[in-house]
């Protein structure tokens, strides 16, 4: 049997994807030919323009949608519907009003097996657990306060408690700082890169942002817009520990511009054909 | 005072201001009561059949509650249905939207071909003034669910039913307690105004008997009475509402 660490993690193999029969009659596909090998434990991120199927991604890699043609397999299975080893986390944190915020965190053991059925026996034991997380995550003292009194850093910090409480293999996150302030988004940063150093879960990371893609993946794909597609794969060699002021050196920044460059002449190519 | 004072007291300044105005027209006019009673006339009318206008208000008022639980047990069902499978949505909504806008009184006279004169007419009218609006608002907050949080759910594996009962239910509950408020205030109209025709008892009898006796004082303090009961449930049901859904008062959700 082949060595586990040579099977990659998540496994694409030329996987279309069009959103109902009509389209795909018409050709008409939101992602194309995706071929793209993840190794166990391994930080990707996305990037792109909006609407060119980075979220319809992430529905193929959780099962949530199946592929028109083509092959994925996650941790080396085929994947035939939801994945449960997967924990998702979007732009707005959407945690539930009328629950504090241990017992948002805690939502997805009262669902995912095997934690759901012993959930009313051990509540104690869960609570525990959730209660670290969002301690470190730096929300101690505010666990039992209700989302609404939370700012939205925090909220966001929450909603990631949430998405890895039932300890996920996989982390899949959809833009998740998008809508805080540069500092605030700095700071979550650097405490997803504590939590993946610590826990080595595989994380997906859609952004539009390049900075954060650079700072903290291993591997940055960069996709275009209609038709979806990766178009670049770059690995991004940077020591890790990383610390935010390497965002500040010149290789940081060479390869910020050198994903631009990507980026600005896939829009140029797509004015040219528009005006064509 | 401080504003927030005047605020708070401010409907019963309203209403004071109303009354001295109304008395002092009727005085100044010499109004004659049975064209327009005075307040003053209204209240000597309403303490001399005090026992009477009771007696009324009673069954009234008990009438109205069991066709309003009634609405609730039906709106709430009915909602959830709806509310919870697109196909019962489209399906049953224009229906429901049409039959809203029929007028309810035209049933009573059919409900007392059914269920003669008394209770049973009275009873559902006030339910199906009263059903429409909680059931709107139940389907309402079960529907709009954000998509994201429903693919968070469905990721680890969440049935339908979990996302129903885990999140639809207690979101809809503000919807649920605000459709409360109109409701018990619809199922006072639909009680009064089936008591009108067909029963020999309550507010609505009451107002009939009242105006053919010429005894408009009588009349108006019954009107009264019915105001005062549909507006005391009103608050009753806010109170009710402030104390159980807190968490929608408050800039909900962020980001």
């Amino acid at each position: 049997m082949a060595d586990a660490a040579a099977i990659p993690f998540v496994d694409f193999q030329d996987v279309w994807l069009a959103y109902n029969e009509q389209l795909l009659r018409e050709n008409h596909f939101a992602v194309e030919a995706i071929d793209l090998q993840v190794a166990r434990g391994e930080f990707i991120a996305i990037v792109g323009p909006s609407g060119c199927g980075k979220s319809t991604f992430m529905k193929l890699t959780t099962g949530l949608r199946m592929p028109s043609m083509g092959r994925i397999r996650i941790d080396g299975q085929p994947v035939t519907g939801p994945l449960k080893i997967s924990g998702m986390a979007f732009q707005s944190p959407s945690l539930l009003p009328w629950r504090t915020t241990v017992d948002n965190v805690l939502l997805p053991l009262e669902i995912v097996e095997p934690y759901r059925s012993s959930f009313k026996r051990r509540r104690r034991e869960y609570e525990e657990r959730a209660r670290r997380l969002l301690q470190k995550v730096g929300l101690g003292g505010y666990e039992d306060k209700f989302p609404w009194q939370l700012s939205g850093g925090m909220q966001q910090r929450a909603s990631i408690c949430r998405a890895l409480v039932h300890e996920p293999k996989m982390l899949l996150l959809d833009e998740p700082f998008g809508a805080l302030d540069a500092f605030t988004r700095e700071e979550l940063w650097c405490i997803l890169r504590d939590l993946w150093t610590e826990q080595r879960f595989n994380v997906i990371l859609v952004t539009h942002d390049l900075r954060e893609s650079v700072f903290l993946a291993d591997t940055v794909y960069v996709m275009s817009k209609s038709p979806g597609r990766f178009v670049v794969r770059r690995e991004i060699e940077l020591p890790r520990p990383r610390e935010l002021e390497v965002t500040y050196t010149k290789e940081f920044s060479d390869i910020v511009h050198e994903l631009r460059g990507h980026i600005g002449a896939m829009r140029h190519a797509v004015a040219a054909r528009e005006v064509a | 005072m401080n504003n927030k004072q005047l605020e708070r007291w401010s409907p019963w300044l309203l209403l004071v201001a109303v009354i001295t105005l109304w008395q002092i027209i009727c005085s100044a006019f010499g109004v004659s009561d049975f064209i327009f009673p005075s307040p003053l006339r209204i209240w000597e009318q309403f303490w001399e059949f005090k026992g009477v206008i009771a007696g009324h208000a009673w069954r009234t008022f008990w009438v109205t509650m069991a066709g309003f639980g009634l609405a609730i047990v039906v709106g709430v069902l009915l909602g959830f249905v709806i509310g919870s499978s697109r196909i019962a949505y489209a399906a049953v909504y224009p229906l429901m939207t049409a039959f809203n806008a029929l007028p309810k009184a035209a049933f009573v006279p059919i409900l007392v071909v059914w269920f003669g004169i008394g209770i049973g007419p009275a009873i559902l009218t006030a339910f199906l003034i009263s059903f429409f609006p909680i059931m709107v608002n139940i389907a309402t907050g079960l529907a709009t669910l954000e998509p994201e949080l429903e693919d968070v759910l469905r990721v680890l594996g969440a049935k339908r039913w979990d996302v129903l009962v885990k999140i639809g239910l207690p979101r809809s509950m503000p919807y649920f307690y605000a459709s409360l408020k109109v409701a018990i205030t619809l199922a006072f109209v639909g009680t009064t105004v089936s008591e009108m025709t067909a029963a020999n008892e309550g507010i609505g009898y009451l107002l009939i008997s009242a105006g053919s006796a010429m005894q408009m004082g009588l009349a108006f303090a019954g009107l009264m009475v019915v105001g005062a009961m549909a507006m005391a449930m009103y608050e009753l049901f806010s109170v009710v509402e402030k104390h159980t859904t807190a968490w929608a008062h408050r800039g909900s959700q962020g980001g």
